[in-house]
C-alpha cells in the first residue's frame, strides 16, 4: 500500500517524563557519548578502553589528581549558578566570560595596589569588588533591554570582547608589571593577596558550595526567585500581577553578573595568583552548558560540573600518557558533548517512523 | 432524506477509537455523512470533536476502527492524504500566511504548479468563488481582512485543493450574527453542489437552523444521530449533557448602588499607534453586571488593561471612589483593590505562570504582601485547597503545574484566585470560552454571588445568549468606540448584533 504523503520519520513532542525515566534516559546518553568518542579513538588506532581508563585515573588516581580536577571545577561550578539564575528568567546570559573577567579585573584592582591591607580584610574587599565589576557588566544588557529591548544574548556577547581587550590593554599599559623584562604582564599577586587553601585546594570551593545551597534556597524559597520564575514564566503574567519587570530584569542580571565576578575574583586570587587573558578561559561558555545539561537545578549543576572537569582533567593527563596532540582530547571532549547534549532532544520528543502503529 | 439513504454514505465511520496515553477521546464512535447534506457534530467541549475530525482530516491516527469513502476503505496518513481523498478542514484557528494575499494563501503547499508562480492561478480561484457564491479579492492581503473574509480564504482554500467533503470546527465562533448567517447561506449552496459537509458546534440554535441531521457525542461517544427536523433544542441539550440541563441562567436583582468606577473619555492607542479605544465613557455600578459585547478586536482588550494599569491611555480618566486611578502601577491598583481576572485567548499567558503549580500560583499577586525575603507558601497551599473543592476543580493535585489542567480547570484557578482576594470590581474577559455547560454555569454562579456582595463586575464576553441573561446592562463596542448601552432585558440578540457590526458597515461606507 502506498502511503501518500505520510514522512519517513516525523518528530511528535513526548509527554513529560518521570524522575526514573529521566535519569535513566540521561545514562542512556552518557552511555552513547562514551560510545561515540570510542569510535574516535579507534580511527586513531588506540584502544578506547585503556584510552578512557587513563582519563578516568587521570582525574581521580591521588589526591593531587583530585585536587587538580576541583580546580578546574572550582570557576565552572560558579558560572554555571551564575547562568543558572539568568536563564530561569529566560534571559539569555551568555556573558559570564566578561562578566568573570570585569570580577577579576575590579578584584586584581586591591591585590596589586592595596596589598597591605590586612588579609582578610583585603581578601573580603576583592570578593565584595569582583562582585561589583561582574555585577555592573551583567547590568549594563539588563538596562538596555528593559529600556530599549535590546537583544541580550548579541549585547553580552560583545561585552565579552570588551571585557578581554580591557585585561589587554591593562597588561600592555597601565597595570604592567614594571620588573618583567620584555613580555608584558601583570605582577604576581603579594602572598598576602592570595587566597587560602581549603583541604589543599583555594578556597573557591567553599565558595562554590555555599553558592549551590544560596542560589537553591534563593531560586526556591524567595519572594524574588519567585519574581525570577514568573518573569521567565511570562512578561505579561508578571506585569499583570503588579511586578516591575525591568527592576527584576536588572537585579538578577546584576546577581547574575556578581557570582561570575566572584568566579574571576577565585581564579584570579586563589588559581593564577594574577590577572592574565586567560582568566575565563571559556570557562563562560562551559559553563552554558553545565546549566543547561543540569536543568538549571544547582545541585545537578554540582554533578555536571564534576563530570565535566573529570573529563578536562582526565583528557589532559590521557594525551600525555598516549602520546597525543592536545587537540585529540579536545576533539574527544567535543564529541563527548556534543552526544549529550544531542540527547537532549529526546528528553522533549521522540521520532515516529514510516508506518509505526501505536499500541 | 429518503434519496439519501438509497446512496452511499460520502463518509461512515465505523468504530473509532483513539486514546492518548490513559485518556480516551474517542470511543467506538460511528458516524455518516452523505453528500448534498449538513451534518452538525454536537457535544460539551472534551467530548472528542475535535478529536475525531483530526482523525477525519488525517492529523491524528485512530487506535482502531474505519473510515470508508464512497464505500470504499481506506487509511488516511497524513493530511495531505485526507486532501487527496477530497477532505478539507476549516480550523478554528485560522492557518494564513497574513503578509501574503488570499490568492497566495490558497495556492499554498500545491505542488501542481510546478517551480514558478504563473498569473492564471488567479483564474482557477475566481472560478471557483463564483461557483460557490465565495467573494474574496484574490488580491488582497491576508492582514488587510476582516475575521470572515479569513474564513472565506479557508474554505476556498480546501475547494481549491479538491475537497468536497468539508469539515468546520466552530466557524461562527468569531462572527457576529449577520455574518454567520452569510457563512450558513454560503453552506446551504455547497450542499446543493453535493457538498457532504460536517459542522462542529456547540450553538443550539445553529445547529436548528442549518443541520439536516445531528450526531451527537459525549464523552468521546457518539450517543445518537437524530434529524434535525424531528429534534429540539432541549432534546438536544438533554442528549448533549446526559441529563436535562436548567438553560435559563440566574440574575439576582441588582441589590447596591452608587458607582464604582466613572470612565471619562478614554482613548488608547494600542501598541502599533493605531486608536483602539476612543472617547470611552460608561459608569460600573456596584453589585451589576456590566456586559461588555463586540467582535473580537474591538478594545476589549485595550479596556481591560487600562483600568488594571498595564496600559496607558493618552487622554481621559478613570474615577475609582472620585480618585483617578491612570497614572498608577499596576501593584498600586491592586492595591486599592480593583482586581483584574483577565483571560486573553492565551489563557495561560497573563493571569497564570503555566509551569507553576496551583499554589504558586495563587500567590502571584499576594506573595509580596507578607514581609521578609522569603515566600509564604502556607497560605495559598491552603487555598489551592478550599478552591478545588469549591470550584470542582479537577486536579491530580495541588502541586501539579496548571498547564497540565483542562482548559475549564486552568479558568476555575484563576476566577477563584480573584474572587478570594476579595475584590471591588472584577473584570473578566471571555470566562467561560472553551468551557463545558457544567463548568460555565459554576463561573456564572461565582459571578452573580460577587455581584450580591456588591463587587461591580465588567463582563467582557462574546456568548450573546448568555451575556443577556446574565448581566444587567450590555454595553457594545465597535472599533473602539461605544456604539450603545442598553438594560439586557430590554434589548434583543438582533440588536445587540446590529449595534456590533452597524458601525462597521458606516465605516466601509465611508471609504
Amino acid at each position: 500500500m502506498k502511503h501518500i504523503g505520510e514522512p519517513f520519520v516525523r518528530v511528535v513532542k513526548k509527554t513529560e517524563l518521570s524522575g526514573g525515566k529521566l535519569t535513566l534516559l540521561s545514562l542512556l546518553a552518557l552511555l552513547l557519548a562514551i560510545v561515540a568518542g570510542g569510535l574516535f579513538i579507534l580511527t586513531l588506532g588506540k584502544n578506547p578502553f585503556l584510552v578512557y581508563q587513563s582519563i578516568f585515573s587521570g582525574a581521580f588516581r591521588s589526591p593531587l589528581a583530585i585536587q587538580g580536577t576541583i580546580k578546574i571545577a572550582i570557576p565552572l561550578l560558579i558560572s554555571a549558578l551564575a547562568i543558572t539564575l539568568a536563564f530561569k528568567m529566560k534571559f539569555w546570559n551568555i556573558g559570564a566570560e566578561g562578566q568573570i573577567i570585569m570580577g577579576a579585573i575590579f578584584a586584581s584592582y586591591f591585590a596589586l595596589f592595596h596589598d597591605t591591607l590586612p588579609h582578610f580584610l583585603l581578601l573580603l574587599l576583592m570578593l565584595v569588588a569582583g562582585m561589583v565589576g561582574g555585577g555592573l557588566w551583567g547590568l549594563i544588557p539588563a538596562f538596555f533591554k528593559s529600556k530599549f529591548g535590546t537583544n541580550e544574548t548579541l549585547f553580552t556577547l560583545m561585552l565579552n570582547y570588551i571585557a578581554l581587550y580591557l585585561i589587554k590593554y591593562l597588561t600592555e599599559g597601565p597595570w604592567r608589571d614594571p620588573s618583567s623584562s620584555g613580555f608584558p604582564k601583570i605582577a604576581t599577586f603579594a602572598p598576602n593577596a592570595q587566597l587560602d587553601k581549603v583541604l589543599g585546594v583555594h578556597a573557591g570551593w567553599v565558595i562554590a558550595l555555599l553558592l549551590v545551597v544560596f542560589v537553591f534556597v534563593y531560586l526556591r524559597y524567595t519572594k524574588q526567585g519567585y519574581e525570577i520564575s514568573i518573569v521567565g514564566e511570562s512578561q505579561n503574567t508578571a506585569r499583570y500581577a503588579g511586578m516591575n519587570v525591568g527592576k527584576i530584569v536588572m537585579r538578577t542580571m546584576f546577581l547574575s553578573g556578581a557570582v561570575c565576578g566572584i568566579a574571576g575574583m577565585t581564579q584570579a586570587t586563589g588559581a593564577a595568583f594574577t590577572l592574565g587573558e586567560s582568566v575565563a578561559g571559556g570557562v563562560g561558555f562551559t559553563a552554558i552548558i553545565v546549566a543547561w545539561l543540569a536543568r538549571l537545578n544547582p545541585f545537578y549543576c554540582v554533578v555536571m560540573t564534576l563530570f565535566l572537569s573529570a573529563l578536562q582533567k582526565g583528557s589532559s593527563v590521557m594525551q600525555s600518557a598516549f602520546g597525543l596532540s592536545t587537540y585529540v582530547s579536545d576533539v574527544l571532549q567535543g564529541i563527548i558533548l556534543f552526544v549529550i547534549l544531542g540527547f537532549d532532544f529526546f528528553i522533549q520528543y521522540k521520532l515516529v517512523f514510516r508506518g509505526a502503529r501505536k499500541k | 432524506m429518503e434519496t439519501k439513504r438509497e446512496t452511499t454514505p460520502a463518509i461512515q465511520l465505523s468504530g473509532i477509537t483513539k486514546t492518548f496515553e490513559s485518556v480516551i477521546a474517542n470511543h467506538n464512535i460511528n458516524l455518516t455523512v452523505h453528500r448534498g447534506e449538513i451534518l452538525a457534530l454536537l457535544g460539551e467541549n472534551g467530548s472528542g470533536k475535535t478529536t475525531l475530525m483530526n482523525i477525519l482530516a488525517g492529523i491524528y491516527k485512530p487506535d482502531s476502527g474505519s473510515i470508508a469513502i464512497d464505500g470504499n476503505p481506506i487509511v488516511i496518513h497524513s493530511p495531505e492524504d485526507a486532501n487527496n481523498h477530497g477532505i478539507g478542514m476549516i480550523h478554528q484557528h485560522f492557518k494564513l500566511v497574513e503578509v501574503h494575499t488570499a490568492a497566495d494563501n490558497i495556492i499554498l503547499g500545491d505542488k501542481k504548479l510546478g517551480t514558478f508562480l504563473k498569473a492564471s492561478r488567479r483564474e482557477r480561484i475566481k472560478e471557483l468563488s463564483e461557483r460557490y457564491h465565495l467573494h474574496i479579492d484574490p488580491n488582497k492581503k491576508v492582514y488587510n481582512m476582516s475575521v470572515s473574509e479569513k474564513q472565506t480564504v479557508e474554505i476556498l482554500k480546501v475547494l481549491y485543493r479538491g475537497a468536497d467533503i468539508l469539515i468546520l470546527d466552530e466557524p461562527t465562533a468569531v462572527l457576529t450574527p449577520q455574518e454567520a448567517t452569510r457563512l450558513f447561506e454560503i453552506l446551504r449552496h455547497m450542499r446543493e453542489q453535493g457538498c457532504a459537509i460536517i459542522i462542529i458546534t456547540h450553538k443550539l440554535d445553529e445547529v436548528m437552523a442549518i443541520s439536516d441531521r445531528v450526531t451527537i457525542l459525549r464523552k468521546g461517544e457518539s450517543v445518537a444521530t437524530v434529524n434535525t427536523r424531528e429534534t429540539d433544542v432541549h432534546k438536544l441539550t438533554e442528549l448533549m449533557v446526559g441529563k436535562a440541563v436548567e438553560l435559563s441562567i440566574e440574575r439576582p436583582p441588582v441589590s447596591h448602588d452608587g458607582n464604582l468606577l466613572e470612565i471619562h473619555h478614554l482613548s488608547v492607542r494600542n501598541e502599533d499607534g493605531v486608536d483602539a479605544l476612543r472617547d470611552v465613557t460608561f459608569d460600573l455600578n456596584q453589585g451589576e453586571i456590566l456586559g461588555v459585547a463586540g467582535l473580537a478586536g474591538s478594545g476589549q482588550k485595550e479596556l481591560c488593561e487600562t483600568l488594571a494599569g498595564l496600559m496607558k491611555p493618552y487622554a481621559g480618566a478613570v474615577l475609582y471612589k472620585n480618585e483617578n486611578i491612570i497614572g498608577k502601577t499596576p501593584a498600586e491598583i491592586i492595591k486599592i483593590g480593583i482586581s483584574m481576572s483577565f483571560i486573553p485567548e492565551d489563557r495561560l499567558g497573563m493571569g497564570l505562570a503555566a509551569s507553576m503549580s496551583m499554589v504558586d500560583n495563587m500567590l502571584l499577586k499576594s506573595y509580596n504582601k507578607e514581609k521578609g525575603p522569603f515566600l509564604k507558601r502556607k497560605g495559598a497551599r491552603a487555598l489551592a485547597g478550599s478552591l478545588v473543592e469549591q470550584l470542582q476543580i479537577v486536579t491530580p493535585n495541588i502541586d501539579t503545574p496548571v498547564r497540565r489542567l483542562s482548559g475549564g480547570n486552568v479558568q476555575k484557578v484563576l476566577l477563584g484566585r480573584e474572587i478570594e482576594s476579595n475584590p471591588n470590581v472584577l473584570i473578566t474577559a471571555y470566562p467561560v470560552r472553551g468551557l463545558d455547560i457544567n463548568s460555565s454555569y459554576t463561573i456564572y454562579n461565582a459571578l452573580n454571588q460577587q455581584k450580591e456582595k456588591g463587587v461591580g463586575i465588567l463582563f467582557i464576553g462574546e456568548d450573546l445568549d448568555v451575556m443577556l441573561e446574565l448581566c444587567d446592562r450590555i454595553m457594545v463596542l465597535c472599533h473602539g468606540r461605544i456604539t450603545g448601552i442598553v438594560n439586557a432585558k430590554e434589548t434583543t440578540k438582533e440588536a445587540l448584533g446590529l449595534m456590533m457590526a452597524d458601525a462597521a458597515e458606516k465605516k466601509e461606507g465611508k471609504a
